[in-house]
């Protein structure tokens, strides 16, 4: 059983058909692409998966669960987690506390624990904060944890982003256009990391990118989408020599 | 005790100095007084002083730590007067002092509480300047409802009434008029003090700063931040809106009580509990710098005093006293003029902790 | 019938009143995003400056009326160049909602020691008493309200959507920054929009005190307040919302008073406020805008 099952799904806005008979299938540990042309319906895909949006049709599973029409907190219970296309970051609150908002349903207290300080807040405290350590780590962000969020370089707030979703312990982790913005040095570290989060977090990854580096260097297999619906799909050599996949792209 | 200082974390250092800046004000005050080097005008400034600390601690919860505009605190603070002072009239005779008190502050506190989760249901499903006007309808709606209630006490308990005070029909013999609409309530026992105070304001800051180093304080700054992502990584927004707003309604029914045992008549005049106090607290937060919880309690402090100071100035006063918050203003928060105070190294004289929005696209 | 009726004309001749100061109010925020405190302030202004030239100088109305939005006109441009223009790009949008604050409190307490706080007894502009009408006896005042709003949101129409400044108005309350890349001086037309919004609320104080003849500093806070309610009602930023949802806060506000509760009159208003608001969000005409994830 695949670990995402989507069939059939389906949204308009106003008439328009923003994504029309949508179906995907990935495995366990896969790491998957979805590409297309600008307008073609990938974040909104995203939006459709997350909850953001309530598809007019079709069925969404998550480990056999359906999950269709759920509203995004409960998706992300359920495990799923994303980033945004323009970063969201909690500006206001420092580059660890961005990754202990993602650890909140993971560890509970009580508030009157948190404003009387019971010896439970300072135990929960310190494993959160030893968790959101080791997670910044991964990223390399541990030297900027008590960083102001907003005060972070570019790449180095994508990769917050990643941490944060990463903290509520996804079973599959949606990336929308991770290298976005990022000069060829930052992509390749991105790919490498992301690279390390299938191999040693067992991460389910589908990720949204226009960097066809990126898309062929690590993707084993993609979605093409063109205006809202499927152009083709399979593993990435064969979809990416697919002349209609190079017209969508450049134009007739 | 100096290395136990430094091995704090920042955030609990600089909680730990509004603690104590605000004990040291307390101790100071108290040497003054016994030394009998405050004035009686001062003297009776001390209390509504902690009572405006108090409230604007509460405002910044809603304001600065959940990030939206409440234009109704007073409203809270209205309710929490009232409870308080009701219940400290029916139980003049048959409670002490102090027991009396302390469950006067708690009721005030519950029943404004009651009151912000309530109003908070429809209230926080709104944005912005919406939720703005519709927390000042709410606030001036409970003003102009403590006008016309009527509640008295007899034999037979407890009567209300909307209208009038011959129509709540008690028993002559016994009857006892406890609120009388407009005149609202008279005679409620004078048990607010300094140390009160001063109490009530240190438990308000405690439990506000604890709230925000915590599980549930990040969640809510995570939606003031941006609530999109918040809900993306499984905050229930609801539950803490909900959480910020009643906590804060509870502190200023906390206050209003407070409040209201320092007044010989207690009645819901605009000035007292109307849009506009409510807006006052308001110019303590933002001045005060929002977020920040000593910079409210020291604008609560300046603002309250300085009409006070320019009394010589007569007429004039709330005129100066109105030029210097706009030129406070403009001097603070035009980038201009905060670039330039930062080239001369005079930023310290701004407030901190200013909410700068760095766009990132 | 015939004392509802009459209810329901003076509700709308208050309402008309609401409905201008509650366009200047809806125009200001459209284009600024403010909450101008100050806006029920220069209602005040106005209603002092026609009383000082028609009681004070003994000259004819209106003259005092077009000294009124003269002088109101000014304090506006004033108002925006001095106190809020310098906040225009400050970090939290509260800075200038308190820089309101203070200006009307500046407004208010300056008028106290020009004027002092007992209210003086404004003379009525209109010249006629009282109309009949078929059974009814329509006050002088409440016609001729209920006249000027409706030219005024006639003219106002035209202007916003007819003629190039008023489409500048448009472009800047949509996107400041696209409207000043495609050439519109984004700081004249905000200058513009404040004179206009505060020529409307001279108006709207000349015609208040006539109607309601008692003049002190703070006259205009409380109606300052309840135009917000009004434009806010009527969705913010929408000159025929403001206008409608003037008159409706009138009509409630004046049955309400009649029939329900004179004290609770208020508490009325903002009840109904409350209600709409929860039905509709954005406003009876207010455009509700998603945010794009």
């Amino acid at each position: 059983m695949a670990l995402l099952e989507i069939s059939n799904l389906q949204i308009s806005f106003g008439g328009l058909r923003a994504v029309d008979d949508f179906n995907l299938n990935i495995e366990k540990g896969e790491l998957y692409g979805l590409i297309g042309p600008n307008g073609a319906g990938k974040t909104t895909v995203f939006n459709l998966l997350t909850g953001e949006y309530k598809p007019d049709e079709g069925i969404v599973k998550l480990d056999g669960r359906d999950i269709t029409g759920k509203s995004t907190i409960e998706i992300n219970k359920a495990g799923i987690a994303r980033t945004f296309q323009n970063i969201r970051l909690f500006k206001q609150l420092s580059v660890i506390d961005n990754v202990k908002v993602g650890l909140h349903n993971q560890y509970q207290y009580s508030t009157a624990t948190s404003i009387l300080r019971l010896p439970k807040y300072f135990a929960v405290e310190k494993e959160m904060n030893d968790k959101a350590m080791a997670l910044l780590k991964v990223f390399d962000l541990d030297q900027e944890a008590e960083y102001l969020s907003a005060n972070l370089p570019y790449g180095k707030q994508r990769k917050l982003e990643i941490a944060r979703a990463l903290a509520t312990n996804p079973k599959l982790l949606l990336l929308d256009e991770p290298a976005a913005g990022m000069n060829p040095n930052e992509t390749e570290e991105l790919m490498k990391t992301i690279k390390v989060l299938q191999k040693d977090f067992q991460m389910t990854i589908l990720l949204i990118e226009h960097d066809m580096k990126l898309v062929s260097g690590i993707c084993e297999r993609l979605t093409v989408l063109n205006f809202g619906r499927i152009l083709t799909q399979g593993d990435t050599k064969t979809v990416l020599k697919n002349p209609e996949v190079i017209k969508a792209y450049l134009g007739e | 005790m100096k290395s136990k200082i430094a091995a704090m974390s920042k955030t609990s250092r600089d909680n730990f100095k509004t603690y104590a800046m605000v004990l040291i004000v307390y101790v100071v005050v108290m040497i003054f007084q016994a030394a009998g080097l405050v004035s009686s005008q001062m003297s009776g400034l001390l209390v509504p002083l902690c009572v405006y600390a108090t409230m604007a601690v509460s405002l910044n919860l809603v304001v600065g730590i959940l990030g939206e505009l409440s234009l109704g605190h007073a409203g809270f603070m209205c309710v929490g007067a009232f409870a308080g002072a009701f219940f400290s009239k029916i139980t003049e005779n048959s409670m002490g002092t102090f027991p009396r008190f302390f469950l006067a502050i708690v009721i005030g506190g519950l029943v404004a509480g009651i009151f912000g989760f309530l109003i908070g249901i429809p209230v926080l499903r709104l944005n912005g300047d919406y939720l703005a006007i519709v927390t000042l309808a709410f606030g001036e709606i409970i003003k102009n409802i403590m006008n016309v209630l009527y509640v008295g006490q007899d034999a037979s308990g407890l009567h209300f009434s909307m209208t009038s005070a011959t129509d709540l029909n008690m028993d002559g013999a016994t009857g006892n008029l406890i609120i009388n609409g407009p005149q609202g309530i008279t005679g409620t026992p004078f048990d607010s003090t300094f140390t009160a105070g001063i109490i009530i304001l240190m438990i308000s800051l405690i439990v506000v700063l604890n709230l925000m180093n915590s599980r549930d304080g990040r969640a809510i700054m995570s939606i003031r931040d941006n609530h999109i992502a918040a809900e993306s990584v499984g905050i229930n927004i609801t539950k803490y809106k909900m959480t910020a707003f009643t906590i804060s309604a509870v502190i200023a029914g906390c206050a209003g009580s407070l409040y209201a045992h320092n007044l010989a008549s207690l009645i819901a005049t605009p000035a007292r509990f109307g849009y506009n106090m409510s807006i006052m607290f308001l110019v303590f937060v933002v001045l005060g710098g929002i977020g920040s919880m000593r910079g409210s309690i020291i604008a609560a402090t300046i603002l309250t005093l300085l009409p006070e100071i320019l009394r010589f100035m007569a007429g004039y006063r709330m005129l100066i006293y109105s030029i210097v918050l706009i030129v406070i203003m403009i001097v603070n928060w035009n980038p201009k003029s905060r670039a330039w105070l930062a080239e001369h190294n005079l930023s310290r004289f701004l407030f901190k902790k200013h909410h700068e929005k760095k766009e990132v696209k | 019938m015939v004392s509802f009726i009459t209810n329901l004309i003076n509700g709308i001749s208050l309402g008309s009143i609401y409905a201008i100061i509650a366009i200047g109010y809806t125009m200001v925020y459209g284009i600024s995003k403010m909450l101008n405190f100050a806006h029920g302030d220069i209602i005040m202004v106005g209603a002092f400056v026609a009383f000082i030239i028609i009681s004070g100088l003994n000259l004819p109305a209106a003259l005092g009326i077009i000294a009124a939005v003269i002088v109101c006109t000014a304090l506006g441009i004033a108002i925006e160049k001095i106190a809020y223009k310098p906040l225009r790009h400050a970090a939290s949008p509260l800075a200038v909602l308190i820089t309101a604050i203070g200006v009307s409190y500046f407004l208010e307490n300056a008028a106290l020691l020009l004027f002092g706080s007992d209210p003086k007894i404004f003379t009525s502009v209109v010249p006629f008493t009282n109309v009949t009408i078929g059974p009814f006896l329509i006050p002088g005042t409440t016609l001729i309200s209920i006249l000027v709003s409706l030219v005024l949101v006639i003219l106002l129409q035209f202007f916003i959507n007819k003629t190039k400044p008023g489409q500048a108005m448009l472009a800047c309350a949509q996107d400041r920054d696209a409207a000043s890349l495609m050439g519109i001086s984004v700081n004249n037309t905000i200058t513009l929009t404040f004179a206009i919004g505060s020529a409307l609320a001279a108006i709207a104080g000349v015609l208040l005190c006539s109607a309601y003849p008692s003049l002190s500093p703070y006259t205009g806070a409380m109606p300052g307040i309840k135009a917000f309610v009004a434009a806010v009602f009527g969705g913010i930023g929408s000159v025929p919302g403001a206008m409608i949802g003037g008159i409706l806060l009138g009509v409630i506000e004046i049955l309400g008073r009649t029939y329900i509760s004179s004290q609770l009159s208020d508490a009325i208003v903002f009840a109904v406020l409350i209600v709409v608001l929860l039905v509709k969000p954005t406003g009876l005409l207010g455009k509700n805008i998603q945010e794009k994830v």
